[in-house]
Parts: structure tokens; sequence; C-alpha cells
């Protein structure tokens, strides 16, 4: 079973992001679970949303605490939220940043953590420039699609016309391609270093 | 066909294949997803010959439903929590009139405090109303259930509330089987009322009965429960027949057989519990399940039989009789009466607790070597508990202690679990 776990505020799909990648898994033929870590959210508070993926009934009802991949839609969450709790040792990392792990203060954290499973993605600027909105959650499932190897960017694109469609749907596939190739792009040059 | 969805909209897809005529309810969490779905088929003619009424509170929800029914027309309606106990002078109205209202209960706790999450404490609370109760464990049997209980609650005249954990189910994405409208037809003939408000033929309905007949109206009631008692497994083996799924039914058993310690509960948190159980048999343990799906009718017998041959039984249950413990601990304790066993409860998961592996294994494992306590509150935190009761010894003027408590913890919105 595969556990990732996304942080993110009210507003940015984190809950949205789960349940498209819970959907995405679907279309591969594998069993899913995505559900959000019921609040009362609130534009700007702090929420987490948790997806499984396995090839099994997942009938696990509770939290995910050790988690294979944490995805983060805002890095103001990094001195707010213990957003890291649990991550296994061998786990993925997908920030959202146009910045580095290290210029944003998790040049320890990473010390010893692998290189080709934490991943720094402009989400945000993707979102904006396809969409024309700073909802960084379908870039991030796109790239961790990427980053994880799990979902083909297909299965990411009819999740998105499952949720999404028209003009919605169009500019959020194109900025699924945009941030799936960047960082098949990136690990590339990851394996080649 | 299979399809990954939000388990509100699931329901709300199976209500819609059942064809209700009326569909009336107020929005209250975690229920809201489901009736706002089906609010969407109405209005977009998906779903037709049925009315979407809006009411202005859950006891007008209850009562148009009471008013639908009564006229002759399949009835639906979805509450939770406060919502189930502003509306119950006339649940028990709808049950005592026999009408067949099916009726989502999205699993909450009720305040005070102000609680919006998942536990079992709404639909409890509603025992002895004469409604029928089946408890979901999944999304697939959620939507399942629907079906079997429109059929249960019109054979027998007699509401049925359908309950699945708030939260924890209604809001998940997971996997279901969505039947077909011929599969549900071929199932759930059209409703045949027993009595019908008909200007043609006019009856009265809602008699005011003395001494002379109350109790054998009431009696009535309890004689259909146990009727359904038969009834529920057949329409079980039926369902199975036209959808191909073991769904339903009184109880489930898993792992039981050479079990010496087994487990009892309700709802979703059945699958935490396997998984548990699993791992725990994989190091050679002797620990088995008993899931209640029929939580009224009680299955007595079924339980009985299900525990008999273990040496220990813990009721892990989402719910507390404040005063005495356990409320499904009570009643598994009746269907085991004159038999030398440990029981334990367990009160486990209230207000949203999430109820972990880790605590199921420390739980089950104490219980094994006896060293559990008759009643047990999972993952209690006694350090705030005590303080508060200190506060309380030292201070007359305490405060109220659910702030104080709160204080006390300091800020959760940083906490994963």
């Amino acid at each position: 079973m595969f556990e990732s776990r996304i942080h993110g505020r009210g507003g940015q799909g984190v809950v949205t992001a789960a349940e498209m990648l819970s959907i995405a898994a679907f279309e591969e033929g594998r069993n899913a679970q995505a559900f959000p870590s019921f609040g009362s959210e609130r534009t700007g508070a702090p929420v987490v949303a948790f997806c499984r993926i396995a090839d099994k009934e997942i009938r696990l009802r509770e939290p995910i605490m050790e988690p294979d991949a944490i995805i983060i839609q805002d890095t103001t969450l990094l001195h707010q939220v213990d957003v890291f709790a649990g991550l296994k040792a061998d786990g993925y990392i997908l920030i959202n940043t146009s910045r580095s792990f290290e210029a944003l203060g998790l040049g320890d954290f990473i010390k010893g953590r692998p290189a080709e499973r934490l991943c720094a993605l402009p989400a945000t600027e993707i979102a904006i420039k396809h969409i024309g909105r700073p909802i960084p959650n379908v870039p991030l499932i796109a790239g961790f699609a990427a980053l994880s190897g799990l979902i083909r960017l297909e299965s990411v694109v009819k999740a998105i016309n499952q949720k999404f469609s028209g003009k919605v749907a169009e500019g959020n596939i194109a900025a699924a391609t945009e941030a799936y190739n960047l960082i098949k792009t990136r690990m590339a040059e990851v394996q080649h270093a | 066909m299979l399809k990954q969805t939000e388990g509100s909209r699931a329901v709300a897809e199976a209500i819609a294949l059942c064809r209700p005529e009326v569909i009336c309810a107020y929005p209250i969490s975690p229920q809201t997803h489901i009736v706002e779905a089906l609010g969407e088929s109405v209005k977009s003619g998906q779903l037709e010959n049925c009315e979407f009424i809006n009411v202005e509170s859950e006891f007008a929800a209850m009562s148009v439903a009471i008013g639908a029914s009564a006229g002759g027309a399949r009835a639906y309606t979805a509450t939770a929590s406060q919502g189930l106990l502003f509306m119950v002078e006339a649940v028990y109205n709808a049950s005592g009139l026999g009408l067949p209202i099916v009726m989502t209960v999205a699993n909450r706790a009720i305040g005070a405090p102000i609680n919006i999450w998942n536990d079992h404490s709404d639909s409890l609370s509603q025992r002895d109303s004469g409604w029928m109760q089946l408890f979901a464990e999944t999304n697939q049997e959620a939507l399942d259930l629907h079906i079997q209980a429109f059929k249960l609650a019109e054979e027998l005249s007699l509401p049925v509330m359908v309950c699945m954990d708030g939260f924890i189910l209604t809001h998940a994405y997971e996997r279901v089987d969505m039947p077909t409208q011929q599969q549900v037809d071929a199932y759930l003939p059209p409703y045949e009322p027993r009595q019908v408000l008909d200007p043609r033929e006019p009856v009265s309905i809602g008699a005011m009965v003395g001494p002379e007949a109350f109790m054998e109206v009431r009696y009535l009631a309890h004689a259909k429960q146990m009727q359904a008692l038969e009834r529920i497994p057949q329409l079980a083996a039926e369902f199975k027949q036209i959808f191909g799924r073991d769904t339903g039914g009184l109880t489930h058993t898993y792992c039981a057989e050479d079990a010496e310690t087994m487990v009892v509960a309700m709802g979703s948190v059945l699958g935490t519990i396997k998984d548990t159980v699993d791992e725990m048999r994989a190091d050679g343990h002797k620990i088995g399940v008993l899931g209640i799906t029929s939580y009224r009718p009680f299955p007595l017998a079924q339980v009985r039989a299900a525990l008999q041959n273990a040496k220990r039984v813990v009721v892990l249950e989402k719910s507390l009789a404040v005063g005495i413990g356990g409320i499904l601990s009570t009643d598994v304790r009746m269907a085991l009466s004159g038999i030398q066993l440990h029981g334990y409860t367990v009160v486990a998961g209230l207000g949203g607790r999430a109820i972990t592996r880790k605590s199921l294994h420390k739980l089950f494992r104490e219980a094994e070597q006896e060293t559990l306590q008759p009643l047990t509150f999972l993952d209690l935190d006694w350090n705030v508990v005590n303080k508060q009761l200190e506060r309380e010894r030292s201070v007359r003027r305490s405060g109220p202690a659910a702030e104080s408590i709160l204080r006390d913890i300091g800020t959760v919105a940083s906490k994963i679990a």
C-alpha cells in the first residue's frame, strides 16, 4: 500500500487533489481511498487530505501517520504545521515552490534522503499560467505522478475530466502536462548527475 | 459499473435508482452532500417523478416525509446529529404510524460540546424509536443497504435508518460498483402502501389510542421488528442473486472460527479492526471479529452464536451511555446471558477521535492478557482529565470545562491525527 498526505490551505484544492489522485489510481486499475482531515474548513486554514493506493481492497480508516509521500501545496505551512510528521526515511517530498529545499531552510532535513524522491515544483506559477488562478493542486498531482512513477499522465487527465469540464478542464490538463514533463526532465537530470 | 466516487454521491445515486417520489431534507454536515446530489438530479430531470421539498428544519423534514409516505409516496430524507435530535418527535411518529420512510443518518457526535465529527451517538439515541437501524462498513455497503432498506421498510411498513459514518464514509472517495436501473427495478418493486391517505377512499391515520389498545399497537411494532430478523437475511440473499454481492444481513464474522478473543463493532471501524486482526493472526493470536449490521432489530441469537465459544469479548463502540458505559455492549451482554466469559466495553472514537491500528494492537493484547478494565476509554488523555478534575476540586468557579480543556491542550491545527 502506498500512502500519501497532502498539506495545504483552505481554498487551494487540497481535498480535491487527494480525490483526483484516487480517481487517477482507480483509472490505473488500482484500489484507492481518498479522504480529508474532516475539519470545519475555512479559506486559508491548514487543511490535510489523504490518499491510499493499493492492489487489494483498502479497509483501513485511520489517518495516514507514516506516509510514503508528502505533497506540500503551501510553503508557509512549514513553520506552522509538522508537515513531515511520520514520513518514511525513503519517502517522497513534493513542494510547491520556485525555490530550492535549501532556500526553504530544509537543507539539514533532507540530508541522507534519496535525491530522486525530493522535488520542488513551481505549481502556483504553472496554475496561474494555464488556469489564471493560483490553485496549485492539479500541477502538483501531475508532478507527483511523474515523481513517483505510480500514475500515468493520461490517468491524471482522466481524473481532471471527471472533476472539471470546458475551459477549466483544458487549462488544468495543460498545467498537468507542463508539470509532468518538467519533473520527468528534472528526474532524468538527477539520474545522470 | 465500477467507479471511484465520494460516499455521499454513491449513496445519492443509489437512492435515485430506488425511484423515490418525495425527498425532503434540511442541510446538516456530514449528510449534506447526499441531498445536494439528489437535489441536482431532481432539478436536472435525471430523477423523474420525484419532488424535492425544501423544508425549514429537520422537524419539518420528517413531518413532510410522514405526510408523503402516508400519501402513498416512497419517501426519503437524511440527517445527522443535532438534526436527528430536532426531528425526534416526528421520528417516533413515523415508526408508530408504520410508515416505511428510509433515512440516511450520516453518523456524527451530539453536543455539547458542539462537534461535527463522527461517532454513533446520534442514531443510537434513537435506539428505541421503533426505526430499524442498519450500519454500513464501506461505501459499497452503504449504497447497497439503501436499496435493501426500501424493500425491508415497505414490506414491513416500518421505517429504516441506514447509518454510515459521517466524513469517514460520506466524504471518502473509494471504489464502488454502481448497480444498473434494471437491477434495482428487478429487486425493488413499486411501493404498495398498506395504508394510504386518499380522498377517494378516505381514512384517518393517527388515532388517539387509550389504555384499551395502546399496548397492543406498540407490541405490533415489536412483532414487526422480530419479523425483520427473519426477513433481513433473506433480503440479503435475494440481493446477492441480482447484484452478485454479499451485502447486508444481520451480522458478519471474520476469522471467528477458532477465536478466543472476539471483537464486536459496527460501521467503518470494522475495516481498521480487520487489518489489525490480520496482523495479529500472522503473529499467532486467536482473535476474530463480529460486525453487527442490524443494530435494530438486534440479532440476539446470531450474536450469541458468534460469541459463545470465545473466552472473551471486546465490544468496541463509538458511543457512550453516560452513567453506565456502553450502549452496544449492553445489548451484546444481553445476548450472552448465562454464558461465563470475560466482557470488555471499549468506548472509542468519540467526536472523531481517530481509532488507529497502533491503539487497537495494544488494546487487544491487554484484553488477551486480561489486564483490560471492564470499561475502557481508548486513547483517553488522563493528564487532561485529571487536570480538569483537580481544577474543579480546588476552585469553586472553575469555569466551563470544555473551554478550560481546550486552553490546556493548546493549538491542535498543527496536528495530523
